[in-house]
């Protein structure tokens, strides 16, 4: 490789600084004992014990995390399912209308999905009688609508990399396609599966829009209490909170990048 | 289909069919599909004071017989209030610049992680799909601390002498620019870093031997090849960004409306359904074209073999 060019390096140190600085601010200043940003009063792990004392965003953090898991783990099968038909089931008739489905969700505003989910969750209501109010099923399957969409691009383009021979192998020693399904395929997709999952996960505790339209009166997840309390103005706990997402994050990251490694 | 059709026996390979095509077409037919037909439904009906606050139009009267009645009255208002044509305007507006932002600075970005050593490439985009891990609403927030009048960023110019009293960057035009290209700039960098690791290196090579100054060649050989990913990275970021709501609603400045807030607002404060799902019908029909365009230009990754 040639050397490399000075402005380019200079626009990828800043476009790293543009991504990094604020998550790095908003860490530090966790730790500030002063409300105020603009003073640094000294160390402080107080609005860590505030946030421990805060029992509607606890209540609302652990709701966000049962939807969450729910959601992935019912999006990561469907968003495999679907990966499936597109990568081994070829020309199908719908195929092109399977792949709009797919798409869409990943561009469409967040505030056009979450109003028509909702009306049709009325709609039902006033039909069938099902869903009997809305909460934790109605925002968990407005999640998995659009999760599940994620997870088969993930899995799709690990399906599609993957040397077919094995199967094949399996196939001509006589296995049966559901046990080469399971043993052969399953196993060598696993890494897309757990990122798909986690990808799933992350997106279902990260939404507000979605879930403000399809929540009832009972449940308010974490991002709407956040959000709520972000309108107020800043505040220190917000902060404690983002570092320990982060902390989390980080350490998922390091775990999941550890496991693939030994995967390979 | 190429190496991956595997061939099973017939009576598996139906019921994996089934499996695999039928249930994610059941479930996206009902939550994604089927809504956007309620939304139009109810785009047509008479806002009404009741639980759900909406008169529909259409009834079954006796016998089977359906009567149908539309009311265009929302889709009338739209067109002629100028508020609602303001605030389509400015959210497309907004997309376009922050694509084009997006564009500026990850462009740049895309093409030194993609000609930077092997190993190194890794890490580096491992380091740009990180920040979207954590929470999207906590990474706008810290915007805000850092954009105050009393934030860091005006501390820092004032620390430094650049001015002399806070500039008002919350709550304007600026700040939603940086929020949105802060929050989008992964969706731009990864197509594009997709695309220009695929680019052939021998054709630049090629270029040099001709005697093609580096530069030229970029733009001769490297541009165009790239103009796949430019346009994918371009559409993951504008279609999303016109309907935005949370980025102009905690850093964007009161008076400049965009549709997701206003549609939002509508829904929320006024409780008019029937207004807010047409503005959400209006929304998808502008959509569309760019939607369709970039379905259309999005290559099969099943039929890409190496």
């Amino acid at each position: 490789m040639k050397r490399r060019s000075w402005p380019l390096l200079t626009i990828l140190a800043f476009g790293y600084a543009f991504l990094y600085v604020p998550i790095l601010l908003l860490i530090l200043y966790s730790f500030n004992e002063s409300r105020l940003v603009t003073v640094w009063s000294g160390f402080s792990l107080k609005w860590y014990g505030e946030l421990l004392h805060n029992r509607q965003l606890l209540d609302a953090a652990w709701l966000s995390v049962r939807i969450a898991a729910v959601n992935a783990t019912v999006a990561m099968v469907l968003g495999t399912l679907a990966a499936n038909a597109l990568v081994r089931h070829g020309r199908f008739r719908g195929r092109t209308g399977l792949e709009l489905l797919l798409t869409a969700p990943l561009v469409m505003p967040d505030v056009i999905i979450g109003l028509s989910l909702l009306l049709l969750f009325v709609a039902l209501q006033e039909s069938i009688g099902w869903p009997d109010g809305r909460g934790f099923a109605t925002i968990t399957i407005a999640h998995i609508t659009f999760s599940m969409a994620y997870v088969a691009v993930v899995v799709r383009a690990r399906l599609a990399r993957m040397d077919a021979s094995l199967e094949e192998a399996a196939m001509d020693l006589g296995a049966r396609p559901f046990g080469v399904y399971r043993h052969i395929t399953l196993p060598l997709i696993a890494p897309a599966l757990l990122s798909g999952w986690l990808l799933a996960f992350t997106l279902s505790l990260d939404d507000l829009v979605i879930a403000s339209f399809v929540a009832g009166p009972g449940s308010t997840t974490l991002p709407m209490v956040i959000y709520s309390s972000v309108r107020m103005g800043v505040s220190p706990q917000i902060n404690a909170l983002a570092t320990l997402v982060v902390a989390i994050v980080a350490l998922a990251v390091v775990i999941a990048g550890f496991s693939l490694r030994r995967d390979r | 289909m190429g190496a991956n059709a595997i061939r099973h026996p017939p009576g598996q390979r139906r019921l994996s069919r089934l499996l695999n095509i039928g249930i994610p077409y059941l479930w996206l037919g009902l939550f994604f599909l089927l809504p956007f037909v309620i939304v139009l439904r109810i785009s047509v009906a008479e806002p009404a004071l009741a639980q759900p606050p909406y008169s529909l139009l259409w009834e079954w009267v006796e016998q089977g017989l359906l009567r149908i009645q539309i009311n265009l009255g929302n889709f009338m208002l739209i067109r002629d209030d100028s508020i609602y044509l303001a605030a389509f305007l400015n959210s497309l507006w907004v997309a376009f610049i922050c694509t084009l932002l997006c564009l500026l600075l990850g462009y740049p970005m895309a093409y030194a992680i993609a000609t930077a050593p092997e190993r190194r490439r890794v890490i580096l985009l491992m380091l740009i799909i990180l920040p979207f891990w954590t929470s999207f609403l906590i990474r706008v927030y810290a915007w805000i601390g850092i954009l105050n009048a009393n934030g860091l960023l005006n501390n820092f110019l004032l620390w430094l002498g650049v001015i002399d009293e806070p500039l008002r960057i919350l709550h304007t035009q600026a700040a939603v620019y940086i929020g949105v290209v802060y929050s989008y700039l992964p969706f731009m960098i990864l197509p594009l870093y997709a695309n220009l690791t695929r680019l052939d290196p021998t054709l630049l090579e090629a270029a040099a031997d001709l005697g093609c100054r580096p530069f030229r060649a970029f733009l001769r050989v490297t541009l165009p090849l790239s103009m796949a990913g430019i346009i994918a990275g371009s559409l993951l970021v504008f279609i999303p960004v016109v309907g935005e709501f949370v980025i102009p609603d905690l850093l964007g400045s009161p008076g400049s409306l965009m549709v997701g807030k206003l549609l939002w607002t509508e829904f929320f404060s006024n409780q008019d359904w029937p207004l807010a799902s047409a503005l959400a019908i209006v929304l998808l029909a502008l959509l569309v074209v760019p939607f369709v365009f970039m379905q259309r230009l999005q290559q099969d990754p099943d039929e890409v073999q190496p």
